[in-house]
């Protein structure tokens, strides 16, 4: 086990050199930050002031390595536009993410498991229908109409919950939540109800497919041989044997929620990565984006790892050792 | 037929498939005395699977009971809620299935499944029913079982598997088992090891027992009455010595004729010629005539089932002392 870990840990390492590189590279190409950071009609020597405290006068490999540099001692450079060391902005702007992400994903999950075992259990019941047209809706909606329509319904006309923004935080281990007081609850609730639409048609689909077939199975026919209950054979029997394939569908969507909540956090103006990283495209904003990107291919990385520690707690096929 | 313990009486299981209406069994009735050993033979795909399934009440769309009764001790059990089968079955009905590598949950425990099995019946503890789960993994051989609870499936050989659910059918002393060709897919040293131990289990607790089997060398050796089933239906049955001995059906007769130990030396196996029928469209007579040395116009005909003491066949041409 210790080994796989190491393994994996030096297989990320790899993986973060290698975005840094593509990253490094991609970014250089797009555009001269230049034309932003200074005023055109500032004076030459202001101009080569500039180039110089940025090193954007160097060769892009001589730029790259100091980088990579800098990186090794935890410095991910200064924001251009906001002055500030990028890695305590992205740090500043990550617990949005994560709450949002988290309660996004977790919500489709509680929710959609359980309405998709149902639906796989009793494939012809008007439920089921009912469920999986819900389904198809979280699938084909588009998640900028579906923000659109949850701001008009429950912020505009009823008025039940605010329009965007964060609300106020509550410090917890020094950093600043929403989740922790109803205030805060009720500015994170549109926005997640938004992101979770498609991730639950997904769990439903996965959880109705997956129970579809092992209902069918010697495993449970054995089960209710016994005598044991059709809820304690979904409980136990059915929801045990879907948990890798839900576990892995889990990871990727809380993976790429963190990186790419863009559009959600931008109707809800949630101060969150997703609008970070939109402002530093549109300002070329380097730094930030080559820090970003790399932060979210490490938090891939780390959530594939829990991932396959995670198969391993579920299946005891694949832990492997021990056993006649 | 009053005071037998399971009395099945024109089964008809049918499967409703695109292809049309399987008629899996097709009246089938027969009788259970307590603690009695029956032995259920006949070709793969005549019908004995289904026909355990639907005692039990565990036939899934698109199949379905479309007539007949299955009574436990004068209990209809055709006409039970979902409910009531499930206080049967494992309790007073158990079985065990063909294939101990498909009926286990590889991702649960030994005592986990076993634990589940018990508190379906029974409210118990913990730590009570693991007890008593390993003590019935004792039972049925398996060592050091109080350790081998915390194991998981796929570290048992398939006999181990196949002990362990022997093991869950019994946990509840249930009056009937019905076995399901539980030995098949088992090494053939194993066989008669654990054929042999569950007749002695089932002895000692005077469980009756179906044994299901297309073997019917490894029938006789432990059933006291056969049941001979062909296309969904009961051609023969009665007392193994005489049916063995002095078969009355063309069916049980090849049967017979195709087992090793009756093959003379030097002799190729006599196997039945022609293949086992379409269940999709029966024909209205005799279903084996076609591969009959026997049959004649009137095989077109159904048969009527004829009686005669502990015996009856299903046939217009019997062969033996009834011809
Ligand atoms: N789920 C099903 N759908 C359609 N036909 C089935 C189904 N289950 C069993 N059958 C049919 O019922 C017949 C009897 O099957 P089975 O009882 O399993 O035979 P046996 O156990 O004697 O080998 C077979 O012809 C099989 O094709
Ligand atoms: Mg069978």
């Amino acid at each position: 086990m210790l080994g796989f870990v190491i393994g994996r840990c030096l297989q990320a390492l790899v993986v973060m050199l290698v975005m840094s590189l593509v990253v490094f590279t991609g970014v250089y190409a797009i555009g001269n930050p230049l034309d932003i950071l200074i005023p055109p009609e500032a004076p030459q020597d202001i101009r080569e002031a500039t180039i110089a405290r940025f090193g954007l006068d160097r060769p892009i490999w001589e730029q790259y390595l100091y980088f990579l540099l800098n990186v090794l001692q935890g410095d991910f450079g200064r924001s251009f536009i906001y002055n500030m060391p990028v890695l305590t902005l992205i740090l500043s702007r990550l617990p949005a993410t994560l709450e949002l992400a988290l309660a996004a994903v977790l919500g489709a999950t509680l929710i959609g498991v359980p309405l998709g075992i149902y639906a796989g259990y009793r494939p012809t019941s008007v439920a089921a229908r009912l469920i999986m047209g819900l389904s198809i809706l979280g699938f084909s909606v588009p998640t900028f109409w579906v923000g659109l329509i949850l701001i008009l319904a429950f912020a505009v006309s009823l008025g039940w919950l605010p329009a965007g923004g964060r609300g106020p935080t509550v410090l917890l281990f020094g950093v600043p939540w929403s989740f922790t007081s109803l205030e805060g609850l009720s500015h994170l609730l549109l926005p997640a109800l938004n992101l979770s639409l498609f991730k639950l048609a997904m769990m439903i689909r996965l959880a109705r497919a997956g129970t579809r077939e092992i209902i069918l199975t010697d495993t449970v026919k054995f089960a209710r041989a016994a005598g044991i209950s059709e809820a304690t054979i979904l409980r136990r029997h059915v929801l045990k044997l879907i948990s890798i394939p839900i576990v892995t569908v889990f990871g990727l969507e809380f993976g790429s929620t963190l990186a790419f909540a863009v559009v959600t956090e931008t109707i809800f103006s949630w101060p969150g990565l997703g609008k970070l990283i939109i402002d530093s495209i549109t300002s070329l904003d380097r730094p930030v984006m080559v820090a970003y990107l790399i932060l979210i291919a490490a938090l891939f990385v780390t959530i594939n790892l829990l991932v396959d520690i995670s198969y391993a707690a579920l299946d005891p096929r694949l832990r492997g050792g021990r056993g006649a | 037929m009053s005071g037998m313990l399971l009395e099945i009486e024109n089964l008809h299981t049918h499967f409703l498939t695109r292809a049309g209406v399987v008629q899996a069994v097709n009246g089938v009735s027969f009788t259970l005395a307590r603690g009695e050993i029956l032995g259920l033979v006949g070709e793969s795909g005549s019908g004995k699977t289904v026909t355990g399934f639907s005692i039990l009440g565990l036939i899934d769309p698109p199949g379905r009971i479309v007539e007949g009764s299955v009574r436990l001790d004068g209990l209809e059990l055709t006409s039970l809620d979902q409910e009531g089968l499930r206080q049967v079955r494992g309790k007073r009905i158990s079985m065990v299935f063909q294939d101990p590598m498909m009926t286990l949950n590889p991702v649960l425990s030994i005592g986990e499944q076993m634990l589940l099995a018990v508190r379906a019946h029974e409210r118990i503890t913990r730590r009570a029913g693991l007890e008593r789960a390993a003590a019935v993994l004792t039972r049925v051989g398996i060592p050091e079982a109080a350790t081998r609870l915390s194991a998981y499936p796929h570290q048992f050989s398939g006999g181990m598997r196949q002990r362990v659910a022997i093991a869950i059918a019994l946990l509840h002393r249930p009056e009937v088992i019905i076995a399901d060709e539980p030995t098949t897919a088992l090494d053939v040293s194993i066989q008669a090891q654990i054929l042999h131990e569950v007749r002695e289990l089932a002895r000692e607790s005077g469980t009756a027992l179906i044994w299901i089997s297309h073997d019917l060398a490894t029938v006789s050796s432990l059933a006291d009455r056969l049941i001979v089933m062909y296309a969904g239906r009961v051609v023969e049955q009665g007392p193994v010595a005489e049916v063995l001995s002095d078969p009355r059906h063309p069916y049980t007769d090849g049967l017979l004729a195709s087992l090793p130990a009756n093959a003379r030396p030097g002799e190729v196996l006599r196997q039945i010629p022609g293949n086992t029928p379409s269940l999709l469209d029966l024909p209205e007579g005799c279903a084996f005539a076609p591969r009959c040395a026997r049959a004649s116009t009137i095989c077109a005909t159904a048969p009527q089932l004829t009686h005669s003491g502990p015996r009856s066949w299903r046939c217009h041409h019997p062969l033996g002392a009834g011809a």
